[in-house]
């Protein structure tokens, strides 16, 4: 079981701000968790429709698409930061 | 001894004067404290507020790694770096930073660097909300943001 939680457009587009899912044995890096997501509905679908543009962090520290999940406890998504 | 390493996010305002103070009253050796203030602006007439959302502790620990980072790089005695969200007009403060140290080249480039990863690794995102009372659009990250940052490489 993994904590997913989303932020901004990701959030909206996805119609929720956190759940707790479990993940498929072949979902191991972030790149699988994108793909697993979007099959999940219609919100995911639209949220994650360029994967590139989206930013992750594992246990609130950023990631790349490329990483292994492991035993993340906590996986947030959310588009291109907009602070300062 | 330690140093100082302020960061904060916070919905309430903040005191530019306070934070030099707590910083250079912390070490005399200190000559130089540069300081950025980055202000809600309103381009063209239309903005009633911005609304700023974080992410609840990641942003305090990325701003921590941001102002590490910057310590490991120049000779600095203190960075203090505050960050707020909610809703916040036009003309307000979004974010201060502060750097110093024994001369004014570490402290401005510091800064520099600070402002350059906060706005771009920092977990924030502002969404405006318009005059005519509807909900604007998410702010886009700039291009020019992504290449300010390729320059500390």
């Amino acid at each position: 079981m993994v904590k997913l939680v989303y932020f901004a457009w990701v959030r909206e587009r996805i119609g929720k701000s956190e759940e707790d899912i479990d993940l498929p044995d072949s979902v191991r890096t972030i790149a699988d968790l994108l793909d697993h997501l979007k099959q999940r509905g219609e919100g995911y679908a639209v949220a994650l429709e360029v994967p590139e543009v989206i930013h992750v962090a594992i246990n609130q520290e950023h990631c790349q698409h490329s990483d292994l999940i492991g035993d993340a406890r906590e996986i947030a998504l959310f588009p291109p930061m907009t602070g300062g | 001894m330690t140093l100082p390493i302020k960061t904060q996010v916070q919905a309430d305002d903040f005191d530019l004067q306070t934070e030099i103070d707590a910083l250079a009253s912390a070490n005399c050796d200190i000559g130089a404290v540069v300081t950025f203030t980055g202000l809600c602006r309103d381009d063209n007439g239309t903005l009633a507020a911005l609304e700023l959302e974080h992410y609840p502790g990641m942003a305090e620990l990325e701003m921590q790694r941001i102002a590490s980072e910057a310590l490991q790089r120049w000779p600095l005695d203190g960075v203090t770096l505050i960050h707020r969200f909610g809703k916040i007009v036009p003309g307000e403060n979004i974010v201060l930073v502060v750097t110093a140290s024994k001369h004014r080249s570490a402290a401005f480039e510091a800064a520099s660097f600070l402002m350059d990863f906060l706005k771009s690794k920092a977990p924030f995102w502002k969404r405006e909300i318009r005059r005519d009372g509807k909900i604007g659009s998410w702010v886009d990250a700039r291009d020019a943001d992504q290449t300010a940052l390729e320059r500390w490489r």
